[in-house]
């Protein structure tokens, strides 16, 4: 079992977000980290492939600092990791998702295509919602996002990876043929999944083959701690790295702003346990109490 | 020129969400025809309600030609529409679904999908100036879409439902009703969703009336029994801060915040919170905050209109008392 995961370096932000003097988020005093659901994506698929052996390949695009957070998806026990190094612009999610299929049709091409991708549900920061269905969509595999639960089953199929090179111009294609996959259902052997979502207060689930693209929520596991061996590993691991040349994709951002909310401060109702007369009267105002 | 809107459905019938949607789109066609696209029974198709909020025409698509929910072939439904009619805009409410769909057809169409906007104006030769949400709403962005058509999805929370004053465009005249009957290509209905019967849980967080939350200063997964008794006797349920679940303390489900649930409570009663704001993110809905914090500077005393300065450990039994006295009392 092949799997790709691609996380994105976003600011980490505590109390309140602060924008510089040229409109971009503050983070001298914050530091960076995986975007939430994106480190959820990690520990899955290092627990898919400690249940079912293969490889996790840790993906990102971003500026050359965003090899810390490959490292620390190394240290969480993927195996191996690429740099899509950019020059710090914003990249959109068109533009991302043409050089994550890139990757997958460069591996393909050296012979050992990815049988999975994962993907979190949104950036923490941008909340694009579409870099995952965007690269399923160019390679013409299945994909489903906001999963909670995921179940892989089957075998490698026959075993045969057919190395051939990408087929066909760049930009969407229909078939998968040349990428070592057949995609969908009703293929013989392979491996399968049933991944599940809340909607509404119910359980949805979805059931497909491999390969495919899977968008993963906050939740669906409990990522671990790296261990100490992990870290060294991390350390001393190379990473791949690539230049894509950023594009223009038609929607342009102008600028960031704090949206005017109404500055509040709450009026202290008093200390302990001696508030409480007063807590219990304003819920009566309310109409909150039973 | 026609804008298109998804609409969806909901145990209530038509979403609360898809009404602000289509009350948003009436606002962008300046009186032009708005066309819903549903998936459902033709003779269900709630004319009236959705002329009310500007609908002009419906498309429906019928079980028979596509059952249940399939976002690949929901999205090649919407990219013929777009084509037959020429849409100038395509919106649908920025929920899970509706997200999923639109980012489908922005990659069936090979265009950008402005996910989450708040407002948009008409800019120069068929361009769209977008303010959408990031951050969960956190950090506003202005930002220039130059699409045809435009592909947004909005952030309805944020975007009131309006009966519109003259459905029909004053002409008095009902919605018009179009079966369409999809071309699929290969491939669309390889997912496709199977839903169970079963609730995932009880009362549930997002609809609470009150939420009571409980963050890192609960101390530990044995400290939350007394907000369980808390949020019992007020007829509500516990949320938590991502510390806690992060930590193993409770379960992700219970998660406030833009990674958990969002919440809209009547009263929602922060406590040991600090007011990071990935949390404050999922309670931006609440109607009454009050925080009670050992810490008089913590950041969620600038979100909430009151705040008791203590330990919850003697806070809350106080307040379980105090409820417990009132009503024993007549």
């Amino acid at each position: 079992m092949e799997i790709l995961v691609c996380v994105k370096r976003v600011p980490m932000v505590g109390g309140k977000i602060v924008l510089t003097g040229d409109g971009e988020v503050d983070t001298r005093m914050s530091g960076f980290t995986i975007s939430p659901h994106e480190e959820c994506a990690v520990e899955e698929a290092v627990q898919i492939t400690e249940r079912l052996g293969g490889t996790v390949s840790v993906l990102t695009l971003g500026p050359p600092a965003a090899a810390d957070q490959l490292r620390e998806s190394l240290a969480l026990g993927a195996g191996r990791a690429v740099l899509l190094e950019t020059d710090g612009r914003e990249w959109g999610p068109m533009a991302t998702a043409a050089e994550i299929v890139a990757e997958v049709r460069r591996r393909a091409g050296e012979g050992d295509g990815y049988d999975l991708v994962l993907c979190g549900n949104e950036a923490a920061d941008t909340g694009d919602y579409q870099v995952g269905i965007r690269v399923a969509h160019a390679l013409g595999w299945p994909s489903v996002t906001g999963i909670k639960s995921l179940e892989v089953t089957g075998t490698a199929g026959s075993g045969e990876r057919p190395p051939g090179p990408p087929r066909g111009p760049e930009g969407p294609v229909t078939s998968s043929r040349g990428l070592g996959r057949e995609p969908g259902d009703g293929g013989t052997g392979g491996w399968q999944v049933r991944a599940g979502r809340e909607y509404r207060g119910t359980e949805e689930s979805f059931e497909f083959g491999l390969p495919a693209v899977i968008t993963v929520k906050e939740g669906i596991n409990l990522p671990r701690y790296p261990s100490l061996p992990g870290r060294l590993r991390a350390k001393r691991a190379v990473i791949e790295r690539h230049e894509p040349t950023w594009q223009d994709e038609g929607m342009r951002k102008q600028a960031l702003r704090v949206p005017a909310a109404e500055r509040k401060q709450a009026e202290v109702l008093g200390t302990g346990a001696d508030a409480v007369p007063a807590l219990m009267r304003v819920l009566e105002e309310w109409g909150v109490l039973p | 020129m026609t804008v298109l809107c998804l609409v969806e459905h909901d145990a209530s019938g038509v979403a609360d969400a898809s009404l602000r949607a289509l009350s948003f789109a009436h606002g962008l066609t300046a009186g032009a025809g708005v066309a819903a696209v549903l998936f459902g029974p033709a003779d269900e198709v709630p004319r009236d309600l959705l002329a009310s909020y500007g609908a002009t025409e419906a498309h429906v698509v019928e079980p028979g030609h596509l059952p249940g929910y399939a976002p690949q072939a929901w999205a090649r439904v919407l990219a013929g529409l777009a084509t037959q009619a020429s849409a100038s805009a395509v919106l649908a409410a920025a929920t899970d679904r509706g997200n999923e769909v639109m980012a489908y057809l922005g990659a069936i169409m090979d265009l950008p999908m402005a996910a989450n906007c708040l407002a948009t104006e008409p800019g120069e030769g068929g361009t769209h100036q977008v303010v959408r949400q990031r951050w969960a709403g956190l950090l506003l962005e202005d930002a220039h879409l130059d699409s045809s058509p435009a592909l947004m999805t909005l952030a309805t929370e944020a975007i009131p439902a309006a009966a519109v004053a003259d459905p029909g465009g004053g002409s008095g005249t009902a919605l018009t009703v179009h079966p369409y009957q999809p071309s699929l290509a290969e491939g669309d209905l390889r997912v496709r969703a199977t839903e169970s019967a079963g609730h995932t849980s009880g009362a549930s967080l997002a609809t609470a009336r009150v939420v009571v939350g409980g963050g890192r200063g609960v101390g530990g997964p044995d400290g939350f029994a007394p907000l369980e008794e808390l949020a019992g006797l007020l007829g509500g349920v516990v949320g938590v801060s991502r510390v806690v679940t992060s930590e193993g303390w409770r379960p992700h489900k219970q998660q406030v915040g833009q990674t958990g649930t969002r919440i809209t409570p009547e009263l929602y009663l922060a406590c040991g919170i600090s007011g990071a704001i990935q949390h404050m993110a999922g309670c931006a809905g609440a109607k009454h905050i009050v925080a009670v914090n050992t810490d008089p500077g913590a950041p969620i005393l600038s979100h909430a209109d009151y705040a008791v300065v203590g330990d919850l450990r003697e806070v809350i039994p106080a307040l379980v008392a105090a409820l417990r006295a009132r009503s024993a009392s007549p």
